[in-house]
């Protein structure tokens, strides 16, 4: 049977599952909105294509399936770019469709043309310029697979009007065999063995865990695996969730704004267990001081990560959690009592702290009253700054996809969308943006996507009129010198919020963010923002320098 | 250290910017890139000399399996292999001079493929050494114009890059 272009895409989606997209629509893509029309699939329209795609970002870390989203040709297509980057750094699976100009018109600078395959080649795991009506089926199938296989990440899709017009026969396939792509998910079993072995012979081991443990699902194993082994455990930003935060065994963070006793522990270590992480700078500090009396065992599905910024004794590549049932088979209990007792004295010594104020508002406090209001149980998702660091240090996750930020790319204005994504993927959950005045002002025209969606979106603006997280290098590191982080001009959040119809709720004082907390939980058929107007000049400690070994540490104690 | 990589890859477009584009993004140098159909025509065959030490031949090989239409990688460099380039090069060539031309040519096996009034075009294939030699020597006439293909090799004797053998594509 011959359809259209168009409606290939819309069968696609539907075999593929999907019942939900975040797209706008322009010239490029009508065929398609077109078929969208009367098709069985939610359309969730931002206000702006890069909030689409982080909504579908946040839509896939919060439910673990792929994300999709649609853009027309030319700034349609460009304004998805920082969204893909985002998803590629954080390998976050999404199918992003864009529209692009009729296939004869490609390379006459049309109207509303963009190179954007080109464009992302370097930002995608991998695009396709559709040229023909009859691929449409065979692409969109290996784009899903792709996406979604392996190491996660974005593909991109580029089809032109023309080819959306045309009609052909459509027969989609069953399954795909890309012969020049075969991911491994199980590990070597030789490699498991060494590293059971290494395991056992080790006397003070760590486990990092980070986003391959979220993303393959294996929070359990993890769990496991700390236990029998008793081996203490911390997570990079991307892991946080993967493990739970009331532990015992938990060390919080790792890193440039890790507890202390997490970079001691990795520091006096003599094994690391690198789990789905991929020894990111922030993590690793200057990385020749990095875990220097360890051996490290590496678990990672992309081999490339695997000796790429750190010398690996035990390399294994596999899907975590495949790799890890299989080492549970072999792994004796560990018996790492005097270890575990110097992790503890350090906790005690060295705690996360800050001072707590009767009379100012104290953005860490926020977060834990965000926090036990929540019982830990909501998904969050944050912008980037001083307020996710704070998220990362003071809220107690205790599930996988729990926590939803940018971490690789470090994008402000990716957590109110994203947390749109993310209510839209999870509507019984309570979802709670944590934001700072800064980043809330790159997306807030999604406020108008949240209200016409009646999304009861909780947003905590921790307003402290400043880019506090670059005031607080320029106070480090630049002598105070505060050049263009005051935040001078911006709106009344509080209006801002009523203005689209969303409730506000303004907070200045300690003894009113629980009410206004609870408030905010109460309201449930729309957005609600909440402007903490905190101290303008709080820091994130403890630090790391950049480029600074991770256990010289400012605000915390220095070993 | 120089290395030779043999890269097999779908027979599409777009697929040589993708490749090119991996190696200045990630930081790696290209010395010479030449690229040509193979048997199975739905496959192109890329050989890439590439500088860096292990570490970053490394990163190279694993960056590349990476990227979907990369099929298969094979490391030349220390495999005893057929490597030939072709060069054309237009020497300076006055009546007087091409008796002697001409002798150093037969030397090397090369070839004139064109001749005009005061220059003439030689072809020759080789390996790098005897390239090398030959453009020394034919400097002393005056070089005008050079092109070359870029490196291809082979594995000698019985081993040959199997499609689905041993070394193929992962993660």
């Amino acid at each position: 049977m011959k359809i259209k272009g168009a409606m290939m895409v819309v069968e696609a989606l539907k075999r593929e599952n999907v019942d939900v997209v975040f797209g706008y629509p322009g010239g490029a893509v009508l065929p398609l909105y077109d078929a969208l029309y009367d098709a069985d699939i939610t359309h969730i329209m931002p206000r702006h294509e890069q909030g689409g795609i982080h909504a579908a970002d946040g839509y896939s870390r919060a439910t673990g399936k792929a994300g999709v989203c649609i853009a027309t040709s030319g700034p349609g297509a460009t304004n998805l770019v920082t969204g893909i980057a985002n998803a590629y750094m954080d390998s976050v699976p999404i199918v992003a469709l864009t529209g692009q100009v009729p296939a004869n018109l490609i390379g006459t600078d049309a109207f509303q043309e963009a190179d954007i395959t080109g464009i992302t080649l370097p930002i995608t795991k991998h695009n396709y310029l559709v040229k023909e009506t009859r691929d449409i089926p065979q692409i969109l199938k290996e784009a899903f697979y792709v996406a979604t296989t392996g190491r996660p990440g974005p593909v991109l899709v580029d089809i032109p009007r023309d080819v959306l017009a045309q009609e052909a026969d459509f027969k989609y396939p069953e399954k795909v065999d890309l012969r020049s792509y075969k991911p491994t998910y199980t590990g070597h079993g030789g490699q498991i063995n060494r590293a059971v072995r290494v395991i056992k012979e080790a006397k003070r081991p760590v486990i990092c865990a980070g986003g391959g443990v979220v993303s393959s699902g294996a929070q359990e194993e993890l769990i496991k695996l700390a236990e029998i082994g008793q081996i203490p455990v911390t997570n990079t930003l991307m892991g946080l969730g993967s493990f739970p935060g009331g532990h015992p065994l938990f060390l919080g963070m790792l890193g440039m704004h890790g507890t202390v006793y997490a970079n001691y522990a990795v520091t006096e270590a003599d094994l690391i267990i690198a789990i789905g992480m991929r020894f990111d700078d922030r993590v690793t500090g200057r990385v020749d001081s990095f875990a220097p009396h360890a051996k490290i065992i590496h678990i990672d599905i992309d081999p490339a990560e695997i000796g790429k910024n750190v010398e690996v004794d035990v390399p294994i590549v596999g899907d975590v959690r495949r790799v890890l049932e299989q080492m549970l088979k072999k792994l004796k209990k560990g018996e790492t009592e005097e270890w575990v007792e110097q992790i503890g004295r350090w906790k005690k010594e060295y705690p996360l702290t800050y001072s707590f104020s009767q009379e100012e508002l104290k953005p860490q406090h926020i977060i834990q009253e965000i926090c036990k209001i929540t019982d830990g149980e909501a998904i969050i998702t944050t912008d980037v700054g001083q307020h996710q660091m704070w998220t990362a240090q003071y809220f107690k996750f205790k599930r996988s996809r729990s926590l939803i930020s940018s971490g690789g790319l470090g994008t402000m204005g990716y957590g109110f969308p994203a947390a749109i994504g993310a209510q839209v993927g999870c509507p019984q959950e309570k979802v709670f943006c944590i934001a700072g005045d800064g980043s809330i002002q790159m997306n807030s025209q999604e406020i108008a996507t949240a209200v016409c969606n009646k999304l009861p979106i909780k947003v905590a603006i921790i307003n402290n009129q400043f880019l506090g997280m670059v005031r607080q290098w320029q106070e480090l590191f630049f002598q105070r010198r505060y050049s263009s982080t005051c935040l001078e001009g911006s709106p009344d959040f509080v209006k801002l919020a009523e203005a689209y119809g969303a409730a506000g709720i303004r907070v200045t004082k300690p003894q009113e963010v629980v009410p206004a907390l609870e408030k905010a939980m109460e309201i449930n058929d729309r957005p609600v923002f909440i402007d903490f107007q905190v101290v303008p000049e709080e820091n994130v400690f403890p630090m790391v320098p950049p480029a600074s070994p991770i256990n010289k540490i400012l605000g915390g104690g220095t070993k | 250290m120089r290395h030779v990589l043999s890269v097999i890859v779908e027979n599409r477009p777009g697929v040589l910017t993708r490749v090119a584009g991996l190696f200045s993004r990630r930081g790696f140098n290209i010395d010479s890139i030449a690229v040509g159909e193979i048997e199975d025509k739905d496959l192109s065959r890329m050989t890439i000399l590439v500088e860096g030490d292990e570490k970053v031949i490394e990163q190279v090989i694993k960056q590349l399996n990476k990227l979907i239409d990369v099929v298969k990688i094979s490391n030349l460099t220390n495999e005893s292999t057929v490597n030939r380039e072709l060069v054309l090069i237009k020497v300076k060539a006055e009546p007087s001079m091409r008796a002697e031309l001409q002798q150093l040519v037969e030397t090397f096996r090369a070839k004139i493929v064109d001749v005009s009034l005061d220059s003439i075009i030689v072809e020759v294939t080789g390996d790098e050494e005897k390239i090398k030699a030959f453009e020394l020597l034919l400097k002393h006439f005056g070089i005008q114009e050079l092109v070359r293909t870029g490196k291809i090799a082979m594995m000698r004797g019985v081993k040959f890059i199997k499609m689905n053998g041993e070394g193929g594509k992962s993660g």
